[in-house]
């Protein structure tokens, strides 16, 4: 694996008789763009801040950057978007980002050429000499997220950077979330929304109740097994058998057995003497089950080969969203 | 260092873009310019008095006079102290604004020490003007002129940077409301306890002005004031029975030691250290 830029083994931490954080282990290689995925109150945020320094975890070890959280060495390599991004509002927008290009400890020189550019990559240029104060609450999200982006940080820690956004201010997220992946930043993106995840994250854990339920690559999503739903004039024993060393499974869509669900009843192609046996009535439709998704301009060939006529033939990859509530949990998913 | 004195110049400049340094400026003036006119008003009466009674009864007026003016000057220090400070700690951690300074690369305890001397940067010339304004008021007015005027102001100023410290110390462990509930509690304490350690020390009631020195250890602020009120009631005054009184009335009857002040500025050196450690610790 590369070199490890966050490594977090078994933090936890409570308030009270509150749990906010369990065990929480999981590592981030540099340059990788890492989603983190819960629901509210799953103890998303806490771990952030204990990544940062912000909040003393109870138990369990951390680094980050190859230092303890918090270290300042560490911090001046570091972004942060918190989620509520509240900042001095008496101060103007360039004043705010001086401010922190000092703490940063940036140069006269360094902050005069790089203000303007961070202003000028979230669409604040000409906001520039306005008070916070006056700022909308989008224009707030910006600004926190040109602070954090001001010392071209190795590692960006984003908690729900559209949160409040528009759509024009949530493709910019995604376009700079690229930008820091082709620059070799490592990205850490806490976030509820999953298309937003889905479209820029190299791999994602899914959390819940601080605990690293499990963590999948995205790739591997994009890549990985597709369902296929197939309709038919009539699925014959020609069809099944044409498909039968393509199909990791299968499953009628309109037909019922005795003691079966008619829309749930899974069938492999071990059992394909049943499916034979189904085959004569008149059935039209199946969801297949293929390896790949490169797989389904053959299954089409094999199906038109069998005489079948084809009507329909519709893949459905499985999103994030269907497996954020398989993993997470259908009870949690509308919290 | 560098980080501290970004954090004093972003402390003073909150406190001047908000106009808390305007309003008291402007209040301070009115304050001021209230005092010469009432001394005024006194002045012109008091050349009938100075006929019956002499330059002494005279001297006694103005002093008294003087002592009123720096002791409003005292407490306007001390309410602007508490004030200024009492949110800045636990207002940036409710709000959260606290986060993105705390997650620079800034130690916890430079933001506690930035913060403190930014507010010191306000309170100190604010209550060297406001003095000064009395004193020199009084001086081209009637022509007396208040004795050891830099240790008034000096004391004066290490009042209002104890509690200073204080609040920030608050700041740390509670919510503003509560953190501005435990400073005027405390201070009607060390208030209440001043008078009666004076009334104790009158009486020779030794269990009263005990009483009165425990309320001063926890919040050394009166007794501070009772010796500036001393400093400015000079020794031979006190010769004359009548000169005496406006010392008394203002809290200088019973005066505490010398060891006060080196006890009240330990104080606002441990306060302060233990206002940044506190803040060092928690979670924010």
């Amino acid at each position: 694996m590369d070199k490890l830029v966050i490594e977090a083994r078994g933090l936890r931490k409570a308030y009270g008789h509150k749990v906010a954080v369990a065990d929480l282990t999981l590592e981030v290689p540099k340059g990788e763009v890492f989603g983190f995925l819960g629901p509210n109150g799953a103890g998303k945020s806490t771990a952030v801040k204990m990544l940062l320094g912000l909040v003393k975890p109870d138990g369990g070890t951390a680094t980050v950057l190859g230092n303890p959280p918090g270290h300042t060495v560490t911090m001046a390599r570091i972004g942060f978007l918190p989620e509520h991004f509240r900042f001095h509002e008496w101060l103007s927008a360039y004043e705010l980002l001086d401010v922190y290009g000092r703490l940063y400890g940036m140069s006269v020189a360094s902050r005069r050429k790089r203000i303007p550019q961070a202003l000028d990559l979230v669409g604040l240029s000409e906001q520039s000499r306005r008070p916070i104060s006056g700022f909308s609450k989008g224009m707030l999200q910006r600004i926190g997220l040109a602070q954090a982006l001001l010392n071209q940080p190795e590692l960006v820690f984003l908690d729900e950077p559209t949160s409040a956004l528009d759509p024009f201010g949530r493709m910019l997220v995604r376009s700079v979330i690229r930008d820091l992946k082709a620059q070799g930043t490592t990205v850490f993106l806490n976030s509820h929304l999953l298309g937003e995840v889905e479209a820029t994250c190299d791999r994602v854990s899914f959390i819940r109740e601080g605990v690293v339920l499990r963590t999948i690559s995205l790739h591997s999503l994009a890549t990985g097994e597709v369902q296929v739903e197939l309709r038919v004039d009539t699925v014959t024993p020609a069809l099944l058998a044409a498909l039968d060393d393509m199909v990791i499974n299968w499953r009628f869509l309109d037909v019922e057995l005795p003691g079966s669900h008619p829309q749930l009843m899974p069938l492999t192609v071990s059992e394909q003497s049943t499916a034979t046996a189904v085959a004569s009535a008149a059935i039209t439709a199946i969801e297949l089950t293929v390896a790949r998704e490169d797989m389904i301009p053959r299954v089409a060939e094999r199906v038109v080969e069998s005489g079948a006529r084809l009507y329909a033939l519709t893949p459905h990859k499985a999103s994030l969203e269907e497996l954020f509530l398989e993993i997470v949990g259908m009870e949690d998913s509308g919290q | 260092m560098n980080n501290v004195v970004t954090l004093t110049w972003l402390t003073f400049h909150e406190a001047r873009r908000r106009r808390m340094v305007l309003a008291a400026l402007v209040l301070g003036v009115a304050f001021v310019l209230l005092y010469v006119t009432g001394f005024l008003f006194i002045v012109s009466q008091a050349t009938d008095i100075s006929g019956v009674n002499g330059g002494t009864a005279e001297e006694i007026g103005f002093q008294f006079l003087t002592m009123a003016g720096l002791y409003v000057v005292h407490f306007l220090t001390i309410m602007l102290a508490i004030f200024a400070s009492v949110d800045t700690i636990s207002g940036e951690i409710t709000s959260h604004t606290i986060q993105a300074i705390a997650t620079k690369p800034v130690r916890r305890w430079e933001i506690v020490l930035g913060k403190w001397i930014g507010y010191s940067i306000m309170l100190v010339p604010y209550l060297v003007f406001l003095s000064c304004g009395i004193i020199f008021s009084v001086y081209f007015i009637s022509g007396y002129l208040a004795p050891n005027i830099p240790q008034v102001i000096g004391l004066i100023a290490l009042q209002s940077l104890a509690l200073l410290s204080l609040s920030l110390l608050g700041g740390t462990r509670f919510s503003t409301l509560t953190n501005g509930v435990v400073l005027f509690m405390l201070y009607g304490l060390a208030f209440i306890g001043s008078w009666i350690e004076q009334i104790g020390g009158l009486l020779n009631a030794r269990a009263a002005v005990n009483m009165g020195i425990v309320t001063s250890l926890l919040m050394p602020v009166e007794a501070l004031w009772r010796m500036s009120a001393n400093l400015l009631a000079p020794a031979s005054n006190m010769l004359y029975g009548v000169g005496k009184a406006p010392a008394i009335l203002f809290g200088a009857g019973s005066v505490p030691s010398n060891a006060m002040v080196v006890y009240t500025v330990v104080y606002t050196v441990v306060v302060l250290g233990l206002a940044m450690r506190h803040f060092s610790k928690r979670d924010l």
